[in-house]
């Protein structure tokens, strides 16, 4: 509850036309990207800076208000979604790229700037930002640091959490704090910028970053392999891994995922294969060759029916465009679509493809797969119906099924969405009480009031294990 | 109370459930809203947030109150969300219903239900009076009297959107011109298509002379027109502005007065009809009696750059003056009607012509039908940004496919102060490059 007495107090820090009560300003934050999940905020506040993020957080630190930092709205794991209530905060005003340092080679930002827009950005200046995440055209640099998001490009360049050197936090009392910097090397201390990196809310909220850039790859290629069979894509995966070869990209897509993803971007992908594998490489011309003719080889030795390489970056840049819709075009099939990120070692793609399609049959449910193969990291979708109650629990069966059948290949239950309140109840499951203890004290130590989106990664009970016999 | 009760009944019997629940709120529509852009990124004022507000008040979570309204209100209704959201939500579909029941429970001041009662019932449906009015404008212009009352300064009583608009008003053709329009021209070489044309109320009244360049162009490629005197206005201004009973009239007596005839095609020549047009059967899917005609209808529809560019325009040798040349995107031609390659091929096939894209030439340039007059505070933005992006590519010629359009970047021209600037529609620009081409060729055919 925020009282009259305490809205003035946030009124007067970012002036009214920043602080929203409205009903229908509370609904339209009340979501993310995640089905589901919906809860409606007490109020939406917008700070223009980090000292009014600081003043602001004091309040809700004094009287137990939770704030949620939010930045688009995109991330799958229902991190932004109020469940606690309290206060929406956004970064729209913070949204400014403060310097490109092309000597050091570092770009420092504000959360709210827009990831495709600081790609760009440091692009016209012949320096690269590798981490990519789907949603980039929409994501804030903000969230993908509190989510550490991945993308197509995390095989060879890793992810958000690769790239961030230094931080600008504030904590839950308020108090503000400088992570890293601009160096190269720097052990002064805890590595508290890893810390925050990928947590999601829960420990502070971040108001600038530092992030690393490189120099622009020289050229890149892309191609599609097609497969009759859907392990034989997968074997392909782990046999480019296992030949030394690191592509920027290998992707998997399934024939129904293919089929969803034609019909809304119209370029002629095959509907007609059990599967394919997008693959990409960047860098010196004459590795890039070497290297796409051998993975070309690996493919058919691997039973690809056809290995084809774009002929212009439009091809390729319509490919890439087709992979990122993958997930949002499902949901043409479905009113609902639930997708997981379940994650294995390289070396078990192919034996996780199998498994995710063995759990479809076994609780009758039609579970389309696409994802970072090369990664490891699934996304096995299903399109369902929330009306359809009986069918829905066969889902969560189901993708409970596969999140065990990940950790007992040596992964995780989830690659790059983030726990938020959605996977909340499996954490336990990789990490172990002793585990979730140390988090927990962190947690403690650094949000004693648990104001901090309050609600996430930390799960109220653990589901209970299911037993997978094989 | 009470009123709001029953918007919140409408909208659970009314709204389709389905498509609601569709948007998976990824937020690929975001970057592509311009009230979203414009209002500083408010997500009320983005598509997936009106969705959500739409679905709230279907799921019982919010009244229909005053800011849900104003949410609906602000959207420019330019659909460019449709055509990026991955899972296909149709949410121009969902805007107009939301809209109308909307608009049927509200109680409009006296003044406005009067203006909504003249613009919806007294006018537009009815040809004749289109004429008559638009004859009033000709006289205004021809007798003096625009003269009189600008020299009076009488427009300063407007409010400035307002006053600039008169100012950018075509010079409208005479009572007689608008009464003697022809039902059927022939093609000026052998025939390859018979098609009909749909000439709309204001194209035919006050563009007058962009309809007569439409019918010219499709006469030298090829076309025999008939122009059926039955049809009416498309209904477009009624369906947007929730008034859907009577678009849903004035697209039955025009699916009569084309459906009859036996042509390849209907050709429009502005994207704001044509799209609402290829949407009839929609409108009418719930009717028995009309769904299949509407579907039949729909299947003909086509905007004039297409079948130009399907008989051969562009391979001929056209010519104009050196000019930078820039397209703006008629939203409606683009996001519904998926045309958007055609006018821009025709464009470049004209020698002389340097087409420079502007940026983000498929955002909305705050036209959007009558928004203009009634949200102008967010329309001049929308149009700020634009003319900033025409700017930028120094063009001298701004093409645009629909009269909405036209008018709004003639408003921007006149409000940035561009005198070397001109917009005009796609087709008179291509009249002007075929009769250019003819003039060159006069004294070359001497010489030879």
């Amino acid at each position: 509850m925020i009282t009259e007495q305490m809205k003035q107090q946030l009124i007067d820090i970012v002036g009214a036309e920043n602080y929203d009560d409205s009903k229908a300003g509370r609904i339209v934050y009340s979501y993310d990207a995640t089905p589901n999940f919906q809860s409606i905020p007490d109020a939406v506040i917008a700070p223009r800076n980090t000292k009014e993020v600081s003043e602001i957080i004091k309040i809700c630190n004094k009287e137990r208000i939770p704030i949620v930092p939010r930045g688009s709205g995109t991330n799958l794991c229902a991190g932004t979604c109020p469940t606690e209530g309290g206060i929406v905060m956004l970064f729209k005003h913070m949204n400014r790229i403060l310097e490109i340092d092309e000597e050091n080679l570092t770009v420092t930002v504000q959360p709210g700037v827009i990831t495709l827009d600081l790609i760009h950005a440091v692009e016209a200046k012949g320096l690269f930002y590798p981490p990519d995440p789907s949603s980039m055209k929409i994501s804030t640099i903000g969230g993908n640091i509190n989510e550490n998001s991945g993308g197509l490009r995390g095989l060879k360049y890793g992810v958000t959490r690769d790239y961030v050197m230094g931080l600008e936090v504030v904590l839950a009392n308020g108090d503000i704090i400088r992570t890293g910097g601009k160096l190269a090397k720097d052990v002064a201390g805890y590595d508290l910028t890893r810390l925050f990196v990928g947590s999601e809310g829960t420990l502070g909220v971040i108001t600038e970053a530092t992030l690393k850039l490189i120099p622009m790859p020289e050229t890149k290629q892309t191609m599609l392999a097609l497969y009759e069979d859907l392990e034989a894509a997968a074997r392909s995966v782990s046999a480019i891994i296992a030949n030394k070869i690191i592509p920027t990209t290998l992707e998997f897509l399934d024939q129904p995922t293919l089929q969803v993803v034609e019909s809304f971007v119209n370029i002629g992908l095959p509907t007609d294969v059990k599967a394919v594998l997008l693959i990409e490489q960047d860098g010196p011309k004459e590795v890039v060759e070497r290297d796409m003719k051998a993975m070309a080889r690996i493919c058919r030795e691997q039973n690809a029916i056809s290995v084809q390489v774009a002929k212009t970056e439009e091809e390729a840049n319509n490919l890439r465009t087709a992979r990122r819709s993958a997930l949002s075009a499902l949901a043409r099939l479905k009113p609902t679509t639930i997708l997981e990120d379940a994650t294995v070692p390289r070396s078990q793609i192919a034996n996780m493809v199998k498994a995710i399609n063995d759990i479809a049959q076994k609780y009758n449910v039609n579970i389309c797969t696409f994802g970072h193969a090369g990664d490891g990291n699934l996304h096995p979708t299903c399109p369902t119906d929330v009306r359809d109650k009986d069918e829905l629990h066969r889902v969560e069966q189901a993708f409970e099924d596969i999140f065990a059948k990940a950790i007992e290949l040596g992964g995780t239950i989830t690659g790059e969405h983030g726990v938020g309140v959605m996977k909340a109840p499996y954490v336990e499951w990789k990490l172990g009480k002793e585990g979730i203890a140390a988090m927990k004290a962190i947690k403690q130590a650094l949000d004693p009031n648990n104001i901090m989106n309050p609600g996430k990664v930390f799960a109220k009970s653990t589901r209970k294990r299911v037993v997978i016999t094989r | 109370m009470k009123n709001e009760h029953h918007i919140q009944q409408q909208f659970q019997a009314r709204m389709n459930e389905d498509e609601l629940l569709n948007c998976m709120r990824c937020g690929f529509c975001l970057p592509t809203c311009p009230t979203y852009i414009e209002s500083g990124f408010q997500e009320s004022h983005s598509p997936r947030g009106r969705i959500a507000l739409m679905k709230a008040v279907v799921d019982g979570l919010i009244e229909p109150d005053e800011d849900v309204e104003r949410s609906l209100q602000l959207c420019l209704g330019c659909r460019a969300c449709e055509p990026v959201c991955p899972s296909g939500v149709r949410y121009g579909h969902l805007l107009e219903e939301a809209r109308d029941i909307i608009a049927q429970h509200k109680t409009y001041s006296p003044i406005v239900r009067f203006i909504r009662h003249i613009v919806f019932k007294q006018l537009f449906p009815h040809p004749k009076r289109m004429r008559m009015l638009t004859a009033l404008i000709g006289f205004y212009q021809r007798s003096g009297l625009q003269t009189l009352v600008r020299k009076l300064g009488l427009l300063r009583l407007l409010p400035s959107h307002l006053a600039t608009m008169e100012n950018v008003l075509p010079n409208v053709p005479t009572w007689k011109q608008m009464n003697e329009r022809p039902t059927h021209v022939e093609a000026l070489i052998p025939r390859k298509r018979r098609v009909a044309f749909f000439s709309g109320c204001l194209m035919d009244t006050m563009f007058m002379d962009i309809n007569d360049a439409t019918m010219k162009l499709l006469q030298l490629v090829g076309c025999d027109i008939v122009i059926p005197e039955a049809q009416t206005c498309c209904g477009a201004l009624h369906g947007h502005s929730g008034e859907k009973a009577d678009a849903k009239t004035l697209a039955k007596r025009n699916i009569e007065a084309f459906e009859t005839l036996d042509v390849d095609y209907i050709v429009t020549n502005a994207g704001g009809c044509g799209a609402f047009l290829i949407e009839y059967d929609h409108l009418l899917k719930d009717d028995p009696v009309w769904a299949e005609r509407a579907k039949a209808f729909v299947a003909k529809v086509k905007d004039v750059s297409v079948i130009l560019v399907e008989l051969g325009f562009h391979e001929q040798r056209w010519r104009l003056p050196n000019q930078m040349v820039t397209y703006q995107d008629s939203c409606h031609l683009r996001n519904v009607m998926k045309t958007a390659s055609e006018p821009r091929l025709l464009l470049q096939s004209i020698s002389g012509v340097e087409f420079r894209e502007m940026k983000d030439a498929d955002r909305c340039c705050g036209s959007a039908g009558i928004y203009n007059i009634i949200e102008p505070d967010m329309s001049m933005q929308v149009l700020d940004y634009k003319m900033e992006q025409v700017k930028q590519t120094k063009a001298t010629t701004i093409v645009t496919a629909n009269p909405g359009c036209l008018l709004q970047m003639k408003l921007g021209i006149e409000r940035e102060g561009l005198t070397n600037v001109r917009a005009v529609h796609l087709v008179e620009l291509l009249l002007e490059a075929v009769e250019a081409t003819k003039q060159m060729n006069k004294p070359l055919k001497q010489i030879g």
